[in-house]
């Protein structure tokens, strides 16, 4: 960090960026409370109306975003949940035992973290189709619990924050594996498994490409394939669709607003320190 | 998931004789020290050298997951110094390396732990990948994928001949260039006017992973009706200083500008956290040595920042050019009804689309595996010539 002091014109370019990295977010809002006429008219509107309600209702009900919502939110949870305790329990593995093919492992699970997700695409859906399980949450819930970088996170905090020596002194104690894992492991990841938890979340919510394609809008449909749904036109009112927008992103700016510091702290400690 | 109890006290456990003390003993109940919490990163110049770890790019299994291992990223042989700033409690840097005996019980119990990983690892990730070569070299039709007739390469010869095929593969390029390259120089910028002592640091902070948390189905949906051509804001503020209103829909350039915004909006802010993190592991000596030496600020940020930015800056690059490869949901989202054509014209239609287009609209399964063998191949060459262009680097450093 540099110590000089900021002068007026960091703060002003620093205000211009958060205006410029908000404005959409609000005039989402700003549209979803007007109608489709006043959107569809010049110039513009950038105070609020008085339609939200009916917007969100329509949204809600119609573009079945309400139980979108809720197939996301158990989407997100079940991703986020499973991918921190395989991946604390990988990571912890990697980080302080020694067993066969253990470089050989951790090669290859950095070797998948290069390679675009695009590429499995097919053969994972051929597999999803044969189980039957298009359209069913498990195709998008499954797929997303292994996370490469969640081994990776959670093996560089673990190799920090867990001296060989404790896990040693739980072993003269005589405690098992279970019971190390669970005394001594698990308190010592905690703080990186609450940011690995909140940053899969995060993920699992946006997530796009894969649910677009293992689930339908008239079916089992996750936030995102909804709102694909509204944009190719299914609602063809405008005002609509921005409510659909509204709803699918306020429950992540709620969490953004509730937890941001450790979001923020997550995403630059997954900054490549040179 | 993660419980707040307090371990119970274990048993009393004599001290391990004849062992030197370690220069940092753990507490007396054997409990492993709490790390620092999170986001105490102003101060805490931490500088262990890491695991070369992945990268940031959260866990997101759309573009840009996970991305990143230390393999391309760490820094040639540099390690970053430390600061003066000691913390109190001195980290114990060194880690023993002979062998010690595995401090958990059993010899099964590794494999046990890393079991379920690889369990679900194997199944949704690494067969897939395998099985792609497999179904490219066969008709399999969506319709009835059980049945998959063998062709060997003829998918991969109709694409080559497909014009779609290029002109997706030339409009991922401009894409990828005109929303990779505005972004990463604004992230600097950005973070550069943070790694100073500011009032309301963490609010900003906050306010640029903003975009990050909107969705991009979500974000797409805003943009396009702001480059709606009739009615849209960006026309109408163009209007208002006189310029001509731009049919950002149909327009070849237009388009993949206007798609390209989309992504500049949602990554900048989040690519500026990751310089930032990497700004402040740079000792303050060096601004201070260099403001000594008479450097103009601008000097200062050439010769000191950059440097120090170096790997972050090749992760980033990596990162974003992963994403900008798999670009799937702007395109699809902003040409709103056209669908998976990617605009009236194909003019804005990424290699990502196209993938789509052919497999789940066009209902060509095995061509869309050979699509995506074709898309990890030209990341195979970009990456390739990043690596060139590193060692390029390095040679002339080496030189001069």
């Amino acid at each position: 960090m540099r110590t000089e002091r900021p002068g007026w014109g960091t703060y002003a370019l620093l205000a211009l960026f958060a205006a410029v990295s908000l404005f959409p977010l609000v005039w989402t809002a700003v549209a979803a409370s007007r109608t489709s006429t006043r959107l569809a008219a010049t110039p513009p509107p950038f105070r609020f109306g008085r339609n939200l309600p009916r917007n969100l209702e329509i949204a809600w009900t119609d573009a079945r975003l309400g139980e979108a919502l809720a197939n996301t939110a158990l989407v997100a949870g079940a991703v986020a949940a499973g991918t921190v305790l395989f991946s604390t329990l990988a990571g912890f593995a990697f980080a302080r035992l020694r067993f066969r093919f253990r470089g050989t492992l951790l090669l290859v699970v950095a070797g998948t973290m290069l390679i675009p997700p695009q590429l499995g695409v097919v053969p994972l859906y051929l597999l999803i189709a044969r189980l039957r399980w298009t359209d069913e949450l498990q195709a998008v819930i499954l797929p997303s619990l292994v996370s490469a970088f969640g081994v990776f996170f959670m093996l560089q905090h673990l190799t920090r924050a867990l001296p060989y020596e404790v896990l040693e002194a739980a072993r003269m104690d005589g405690a098992g594996t279970v019971r190390t894992v669970w005394h001594v492991v698990l308190p010592a990841a905690r703080p990186a498994m609450a940011v690995l938890g909140m940053l899969s979340f995060v993920a699992a919510w946006n997530d796009f490409f894969w649910p677009v394609l293992a689930l339908t809008q008239t079916g089992n449909p996750t936030v995102q394939v909804a709102l694909t749904g509204l944009g190719r036109g299914s609602v063809p009112d405008q005002s609509v669709v921005m409510a659909g927008a509204l709803l699918g992103t306020l429950p992540l700016l709620l969490v953004l607003a509730l937890f941001g510091r450790h979001i923020v702290g997550g995403v630059m400690r997954g900054a490549v320190k040179g | 998931m993660t419980e707040t109890r307090t371990p119970p006290e274990p048993p009393e456990r004599p001290e391990p004789d004849g062992r030197p003390e370690p220069p940092e003993r753990p507490e007396p109940d054997g409990r492993p020290e709490r790390p620092d919490p999170d986001g105490r990163t102003e101060q805490s110049g931490r500088s262990e050298p890491s695991t070369a770890g992945p990268g940031a790019a959260g866990p997101r299994n759309g573009p840009r997951t996970g991305a990143g291992t230390g393999a391309d990223t760490r820094a040639r042989g540099a390690r970053s110094p430390r600061r003066g700033r000691h913390s109190h409690r001195h980290r114990s840097r060194h880690r023993s390396r002979h062998p010690r005996r595995t401090p958990v019980g059993s010899r099964w119990a590794p494999y046990a732990l890393v079991a379920p990983f690889f369990l679900f690892f194997g199944a949704f990730g690494i067969f897939p990948l395998l099985a792609t070569a497999w179904t490219s070299l066969h008709r399999v039709e969506l319709t009835a994928p059980a049945e998959q007739e063998w062709v060997g390469l003829h998918n991969y010869a109709r694409l080559l001949d497909d014009t779609f095929f290029w002109n997706a593969l030339g409009n991922t390029v401009v894409i990828g260039v005109l929303s990779t390259v505005p972004q990463l120089l604004l992230a600097l910028g950005v973070a550069h006017l943070l790694d100073v002592r500011l009032r309301g640091r963490g609010f900003f902070r906050v306010v640029a992973l903003a975009p990050y948390a909107t969705s991009v189905a979500a974000a797409t949906l805003v943009f396009a009706l702001f480059f709606g051509r009739d009615h849209g804001m960006a026309n109408w503020a163009l209007g208002t200083v006189g310029i001509d209103p731009v049919d950002w829909q149909n327009g070849p350039w237009a388009s993949k500008f206007a798609v390209s915004s989309i992504v500049i909006w949602r990554w900048t802010g989040y690519n500026a956290l990751i310089y930032l993190a990497a700004m402040q592991t740079i000792p303050r000596e060096l601004y201070e040595a260099a403001a000594l030496d008479g450097a103009s600020r601008w000097r200062q940020f050439l010769h000191v920042t950059l440097p120090g930015l170096w790997p972050a800056v090749l992760f980033t690059v990596l990162v974003s050019t992963i994403g900008a490869t798999q670009l799937f949901g702007e395109p699809l989202l902003f040409a709103s009804g056209a669908g998976a054509s990617g605009g009236a014209d194909h003019q804005f239609q990424t290699l990502g689309l196209y993938l789509y287009e052919q497999g789940w609209v066009n209902l060509h399964l095995g061509r869309a595996a050979a699509i995506a063998w074709a898309m990890l191949l030209i990341l195979v060459v970009a990456f390739g010539a990043v690596r060139l262009l590193r060692g390029g680097l390095a040679r002339r450093e080496q030189a001069s």
